[in-house]
C-alpha cells in the first residue's frame, strides 16, 4: 500500500512508467500475436455460426475491459476526492477514452457478429443496450472533465460523476435486463453462444490477457502525456 | 487575548501557489485590511478563512481551537461579503436580508437596525433588481450587519459606494469592532484604524 | 425557522414571482407530446401502444429543461456562497433545492400528463398509472438532474452537457415508469413497477444529496 501511495506522485510515476513501458509493450505485442493466432487459426469454427464466431474473441474481452475501465474510473475518482492524489486525476483523464474505445469496439463487434444471425446491424439485446448506456456514461465523463478552463475542476467533477455512475451501473443493468425480457421473450439469441467449449476457452483467455495488457499500456502512455500536458499548462501560467 | 490565529497558511489555485506560509493574529476589536494588487490572493485568503477553499498547509484557530474541526460552528461565527452581492434580484431588500437570517437559522430582530444603518428604509420593499449597484452593495452590507456574527469577512466592501455610504460603512464597522467584533477586509481604499497586511503584487 | 424550510420557501417564492418559467416547461411538455402523433401517424391503436413511452419521454425532457437554472442563478448572483456558508449541512440544502424543483416541475407534470394521456386513448387505469408513476418517479429525476446541474455549473456548453450526463442515469426510472403504463394496457397490474420506482427514489435520496453537495463545494472552490 505504501508503494501505491508513493506512485501517486506524478513525477515518480513517470519515471516508473518510462522504465516499465518498453518491456510491457513487448510482452503485449507478443501476447496479442499469440492470442490472435490462436483465435483466428487454431480454434475451430463454431458448428452453428461458422467463422464469424471468431469475432467473439475480441467482443467478449472488450466488454470485460469496458466494465473494468469504468470501475477504474470510479476507483480513481474516489482516490482523487478522498486523498487528492494528483496522479488519480491525470490517470482518469487518460483512461476514460481508452475505456470508451473498448466499449465502442464491443458494440461494433457485437453488431458485426450479430448481422449474419439477426439480419440487421442492431437488435435491442439487453447486454448490447447496457453496453450502449455504459458508452454514454463514458462520453459524459470525457466531456465533463474537459468542459472547464480550470482542468482540476473538470477532474473533480468527473470523479463525482464516475462514483455516481458506478453505483448506478448495476441499477441500469437490472432495469435494462428487465425491460428486455418483458419486450422480447425467449426469441433473442444469446451472443455468448450455447456454451463455452474448452477449445474456445484458451484463445479467449489469452486474448483477454493480451487486451488487458494493451489497456494497461495505452493508459500508461496516455497518463504520461497527461502529466506532460499538465506541466506545460502550469509552466505557461507562470510566464 | 487573540481570538483569531492564522499559522503558516498556504494556498494554491489552478496549480499555482497564491500565497505561502501566511501567519497573523487578530484580537476582538481589531480590523485587518488586506491590500495588494489584483491577483495577489486577497480573495483567496478570505475564501480560505471561510473554509470555502482548502488550504494546502497551515491552520486557522479560533480561541485556540482549529476551526476545521467543527465547520458548522465556524460558519456560524463568520459573516461573508463576496465580490458578488449574494442578493436574489426578484426579492425585496427586506426579504433578502430576512431570508439570509433564516438561512443562518437566526431570527430577524436585527433586520430593521441593519436597514436603518445603511439608510435603506425607503428602499426596503423594492425588489433588488430595481436598485443601482451602490444600493445593492449597501443591501449586502446590511445583510452582513444583520447576521450577528463576530468575524466579518469582506471582499472589497467599499466598491461602488458613494461617499455617504462609505461613511455609513465606517460607522457600522466601528460599532462592530467596539462591541468586540473582528473584521478582515480586502480593500483598495484605505480604512482608518486598520492593521494592514500587504499581500504583495502579483507577477506582472 | 429551520434553514431547510427557509431555503425551500425562498425558492418557491422566487418561482411564484416568475410563474412564466414553470408555464414554459409545461407548455413544452404539451407541444412535445403532440409532436409524436404528427410524426408517427394518427392510427389510434398504434398511439395507444406507444403512449406510455412517449408521455414518459416527453415528461423526462420537460423536467430536464428547467434544471440548468437550478443552481446557476445562485452561482451567478453569489447566493451559492451563502449556501456553502450556511451553518447546517449542505446536503440538506441540496435536497431543499431539488424538492423545490420537483414541486414546480415534477408535480405539475404528474397532474398534467393524464390529460395528455386522453389524447392517446389510454384507459382510466392507464391514466391513473401514468399519473402515479410520474408522481413517484419524478423526484428521482429532480435529484439526478440536480446532480447534473451541480456538476456542470460554470462549464462550457452546460445545457447540452447536463442532458448528456442526466439521461443515462434516468433510464431505470424511465423503464419502470413507462413499463407500468404498458403493463396496464396489457391487462396486468402496475404495483410492482410502482414499488420499484419507489425504491429508485429512495436510492436517489440516500446517495445523491451527498454527491450534489460535493459538486457544489467544487463549484465554490
Amino acid at each position: 500500500m505504501a508503494s501505491l501511495h508513493a506512485l501517486a506522485n506524478p513525477a515518480r510515476f513517470r519515471r516508473f512508467s518510462q522504465k516499465v513501458l518498453p518491456i510491457l509493450s513487448g510482452v503485449t505485442a507478443l501476447a496479442l500475436a499469440v492470442g490472435l493466432w490462436l483465435a483466428l487459426v487454431e480454434s475451430p469454427p463454431d458448428y452453428q455460426q461458422g467463422e464469424t464466431v471468431r469475432i467473439m474473441f475480441i467482443h467478449v474481452p472488450s466488454a470485460w475491459l469496458a466494465m473494468a475501465g469504468y470501475a477504474l474510473l470510479a476507483g480513481l475518482g474516489a482516490s482523487l476526492l478522498v486523498w487528492r492524489h494528483p496522479l488519480a486525476a491525470l490517470m482518469a483523464r487518460a483512461a476514460a477514452p481508452v475505456g470508451a474505445v473498448f466499449a465502442g469496439v464491443c458494440l461494433l463487434t457485437g453488431s458485426l457478429w450479430g448481422r449474419p444471425m439477426w439480419g440487421t446491424y442492431w437488435v435491442w439485446d439487453a447486454r448490447l443496450t447496457s453496453m450502449l448506456l455504459l458508452f454514454f456514461l463514458y462520453l459524459g465523463h470525457i466531456a465533463l472533465s474537459r468542459a472547464y478552463d480550470d482542468a482540476e475542476r473538470g477532474d473533480r467533477a468527473a470523479a463525482i460523476l464516475a462514483l455516481v455512475g458506478a453505483i448506478n451501473l448495476p441499477v441500469i443493468k437490472f432495469s435494462v435486463d428487465w425491460w428486455n425480457t418483458l419486450h422480447q421473450p425467449a426469441s433473442v439469441m444469446k451472443l455468448g453462444g450455447p456454451s463455452i467449449h474448452p477449445a474456445i476457452l484458451t484463445p479467449l483467455m489469452v486474448m483477454a490477457a493480451a487486451l488487458l495488457l494493451l489497456f494497461v499500456v495505452l493508459v500508461m502512455v496516455r497518463t504520461e502525456t497527461e502529466i506532460d500536458r499538465r506541466r506545460l499548462d502550469a509552466a505557461e501560467r507562470m510566464l | 487575548m487573540t481570538a483569531l490565529e492564522v499559522a503558516g497558511l498556504s494556498c494554491r489555485r489552478g496549480g499555482r501557489p497564491v500565497f505561502g506560509d501566511l501567519s497573523f493574529s487578530l484580537a476582538p476589536g481589531e480590523l485587518l485590511a488586506l491590500t495588494g494588487r489584483n491577483g495577489s490572493g486577497k480573495t483567496t485568503l478570505l475564501r480560505a478563512l471561510a473554509l470555502l477553499v482548502p488550504a494546502d498547509a497551515g491552520a486557522i484557530r479560533w480561541q485556540g481551537a482549529d476551526v476545521a474541526a467543527d465547520r458548522e460552528t465556524w460558519r456560524r461565527r463568520i459573516a461573508w461579503l463576496g465580490h458578488l452581492d449574494g442578493l436574489k434580484s426578484d426579492l425585496t431588500v427586506r426579504e433578502n436580508i430576512a431570508t439570509a437570517c433564516h438561512l443562518r437559522e437566526e431570527g430577524t430582530e436585527r433586520v430593521d437596525d441593519a436597514l436603518a444603518a445603511f439608510d435603506l428604509g425607503s428602499l426596503a420593499n423594492r425588489p433588488v433588481r430595481t436598485l443601482s449597484a451602490g444600493q445593492r452593495r449597501r443591501a449586502a452590507l446590511a445583510r452582513v450587519k444583520a447576521a450577528g456574527a463576530p468575524l466579518w469577512l469582506l471582499d472589497e466592501p467599499l466598491n461602488a459606494l458613494d461617499a455617504p455610504s462609505q461613511a455609513a460603512l465606517r460607522t457600522v464597522l466601528g460599532q462592530h469592532l467596539a462591541a468586540g467584533g473582528l473584521a478582515i477586509a480586502a480593500t483598495h481604499a484605505p480604512l482608518d484604524g486598520a492593521r494592514v497586511l500587504d499581500m504583495g503584487g502579483a507577477s506582472p | 425557522m429551520s434553514g431547510f424550510a427557509a431555503l425551500l420557501a425562498r425558492d418557491l417564492r422566487l418561482v411564484w414571482r416568475r410563474p412564466g418559467d414553470v408555464m414554459v416547461v409545461l407548455a413544452f411538455f404539451v407541444v412535445a407530446t403532440v409532436l409524436f402523433p404528427l410524426g408517427i401517424g394518427p392510427e389510434t391503436n398504434l398511439l395507444a401502444r406507444i403512449a406510455a413511452g412517449i408521455l414518459w419521454c416527453a415528461a423526462l425532457f420537460a423536467a430536464l429543461l428547467s434544471l440548468d437554472r437550478l443552481f446557476a442563478a445562485d452561482y451567478e448572483d453569489g447566493a451559492l456562497d451563502l449556501l456553502l456558508l450556511a451553518p447546517w449541512p449542505l446536503e440538506l440544502a441540496a435536497l431543499a433545492k431539488c424538492l423545490a424543483h420537483w414541486i414546480v416541475t415534477g408535480l405539475p407534470l404528474a397532474v398534467l400528463a393524464p390529460f395528455m394521456g386522453l389524447l392517446f386513448g389510454l384507459s382510466g387505469e392507464g391514466l391513473a398509472a401514468l399519473g402515479l408513476t410520474l408522481l413517484v418517479g419524478t423526484p428521482a429525476l429532480s435529484l439526478i438532474g440536480g446532480l447534473a446541474a451541480a456538476l456542470t455549473l460554470g462549464a462550457r456548453r452546460g445545457g447540452a452537457l447536463l442532458a448528456l450526463l442526466a439521461l443515462p442515469l434516468c433510464v431505470p426510472t424511465l423503464i419502470f415508469g413507462a413499463g407500468a403504463v404498458e403493463a396496464v394496457a396489457m391487462g396486468e397490474g402496475f404495483l410492482t413497477h410502482l414499488a420499484i420506482l419507489g425504491a429508485l427514489a429512495l436510492l436517489s435520496l440516500a446517495t445523491l444529496p451527498w454527491a450534489i453537495a460535493a459538486a457544489l463545494r467544487q463549484a465554490g472552490e
